[in-house]
């Protein structure tokens, strides 16, 4: 399986999931005996698989290389027919994916994700979590912790980010899910969507440009980047889809596999409970030990690049595993153990470097509100189900569990 | 201990606010990372170390 091996002989990626907990084998094998692995994905086309911590985050945070979609010639992810919004090569993006003009662009947004900002929207976020859990529990056990609250709550925050209206989010969540579970919807659907997405976006840019608010979009609308340049139409209505579609299947997918982490050995929950100081580091452990993580990053290589564990070629299309990296033993003291405590924690789960996620304080906040609410309103909160049987999703991008079943 | 910063860099993820905000401030206009003191007290040198550590982009730089 390295480099100078017949293309026969490559893996096929991403590998099945196993189960909420257990990781696929091949991590720790491929970490250990091939750093640099040749894979097939799922469109039949070739890639390097790189697993350790040292290459995966030098790689990510490298600012030659783009996400492979951007460059001709790079490997594609998707089936036949099966295209993922990674792969859409047809449609240039209105915003720019790199240097400068990418700088510009996302640090027109970030002001929106700082520690202060969400400080004073963690009050908001507790209300709605504390209403879905509200509505759960009236509902009654069982209940699907993942429909009740992971669902609902990351649209709705990126729905009041945004200014859309409490009346749309419902329509919101549609339309994100199509994006992102491919499995589940024919390709018409999904194109439905995206459009319906798309003009809902271009009637609502011009309704904020019109009476602007205290939104993110607002803002945009009136501001201007650093070098005093103003988004266009089809860029904000880009931004606006952007953060839906990064934001949501995402925070939601971790809200249910953390619920499945902490509940599937009780004792993490029962420590969390007994102890709620531990909220903070837990997420991060919990973003660190993700077994379900989906596709990980890809960079496709312009030129070679020497990372530590060899040199990789112009022309690579590089699939990056931050989840194999966050089990580094090299890096992570016990890094097959969930450690509630483990502090610094330094797992890549939001990426690094220059592209790395934009809304990873706000993902933050939305997990440990999450826990807050719960640990508080719920403390007897148990699967339903034993935790071998929750199903993994079957989308290929973001990883999950189809369900998570609770009692309480 | 000394700390510099990179602002270059930095991506605004907050997370050096989060672990010692005596140190370390976001721009309002930006959420880019500005220092507060370059050289804090000493009592202050885990926190300094764990924002150094968990920052995404390595924009934080401490000289013991
Ligand atoms: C647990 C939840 C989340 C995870 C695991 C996650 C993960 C990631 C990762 C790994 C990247 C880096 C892509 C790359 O380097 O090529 C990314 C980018 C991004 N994320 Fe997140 N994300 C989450 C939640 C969010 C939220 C809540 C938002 C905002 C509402 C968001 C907005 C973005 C944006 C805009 C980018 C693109 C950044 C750029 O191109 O510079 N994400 N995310
Ligand atoms: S932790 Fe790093 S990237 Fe985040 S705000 Fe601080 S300096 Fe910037």
């Amino acid at each position: 399986m390295t480099q100078s091996e017949p293309i026969e002989r490559a893996l096929d990626y991403p590998m099945p999931p196993i189960d909420a907990i257990e990781p696929p084998p091949e991590w720790a094998e491929l970490r250990q005996q091939c750093p640099v692995a040749h894979v097939r994905l799922p469109s039949g086309d070739q890639a390097t698989l790189l697993t350790r911590y040292g290459d995966v985050r030098q790689l990510i945070a490298d600012p030659r290389f783009g996400r492979t979609a951007e460059e001709e010639g790079g490997a594609r992810i998707g089936a036949e027919g099966a295209s993922t919004i990674f792969d859409r090569r047809d449609e240039p993006s209105p915003i720019p994916q790199s240097g400068a003009g990418h700088q510009r662009w996302r640090r027109m947004l970030t002001k929106w994700f700082t520690a202060k900002r969400m400080a004073a929207l963690r009050p908001r976020i507790e209300a709605m979590a504390s209403q879905l859990v509200d509505e759960m529990v009236a509902h009654g056990a069982p209940a699907d912790l993942k429909a009740g609250l992971g669902y609902p709550l990351p649209v709705w925050v990126i729905c009041d980010l945004l200014g859309v209206p409490d009346s749309d989010r419902d329509r919101f969540a549609y339309w994100s899910d199509t994006f992102l579970s491919l499995s589940r919807y024919q390709q018409a659907e999904i194109d439905a969507a995206q459009a319906e997405l798309t003009a809902y976006m271009a009637g609502h840019v011009e309704a904020k440009r019109l009476a602007p608010g205290e939104d993110l979009l607002s803002d945009l609308i009136t501001g201007a980047d650093a070098a005093g340049a103003k988004l266009g139409t089809e860029a904000l209505v880009a931004t606006g889809k952007g953060l839906l579609i990064a934001g949501h299947e995402t925070t939601t997918n971790m809200i249910g596999k953390m619920m499945a982490m902490l509940l599937s050995d009780r004792s993490a929950w029962e420590q969390l409970v007994a102890d709620p100081a531990l909220i903070r580091t837990a997420v991060e452990e919990i973003l660190r030990y993700d077994a379900n993580p989906g596709f990980g990053l890809t960079r496709y290589l312009t030129e070679d690049v020497e990372l530590p564990s060899g040199v990789l070629p112009a022309g690579t299309t590089a699939v990056c595993s931050m989840a194999a990296a966050n089990r580094d033993d090299g890096v992570f003291a016990d890094a097959e153990s969930l450690d509630l405590t483990r502090s610094p924690n330094v797992h890549i789960t939001f990426g690094a470097g220059p592209k790395s996620c934009v809304g990873q304080s706000l993902a933050r906040t939305e997990l440990q509100v999450v826990l807050e609410v719960l640990v508080r309103r719920l403390p007897g909160l148990a699967l339903a189900v034993p935790s071998a049987r929750l199903r993994p999703v079957e989308g290929l991008l973001v990883g999950g569990l189809q369900e998570v079943p609770v009692v309480w | 201990m000394k700390i510099i910063v990179d602002q270059d860099k930095c991506v605004a993820s907050g997370q050096c606010v989060t672990a010692a905000d005596t140190v370390f401030d976001q721009r309002d206009e930006d959420g880019i990372v500005v220092l507060l003191t370059d050289n804090p007290s000493p009592e202050l040198a885990a926190d300094v170390h764990q924002a150094a550590a968990v920052c995404p982009a390595l924009a934080i730089v401490v000289e013991d």
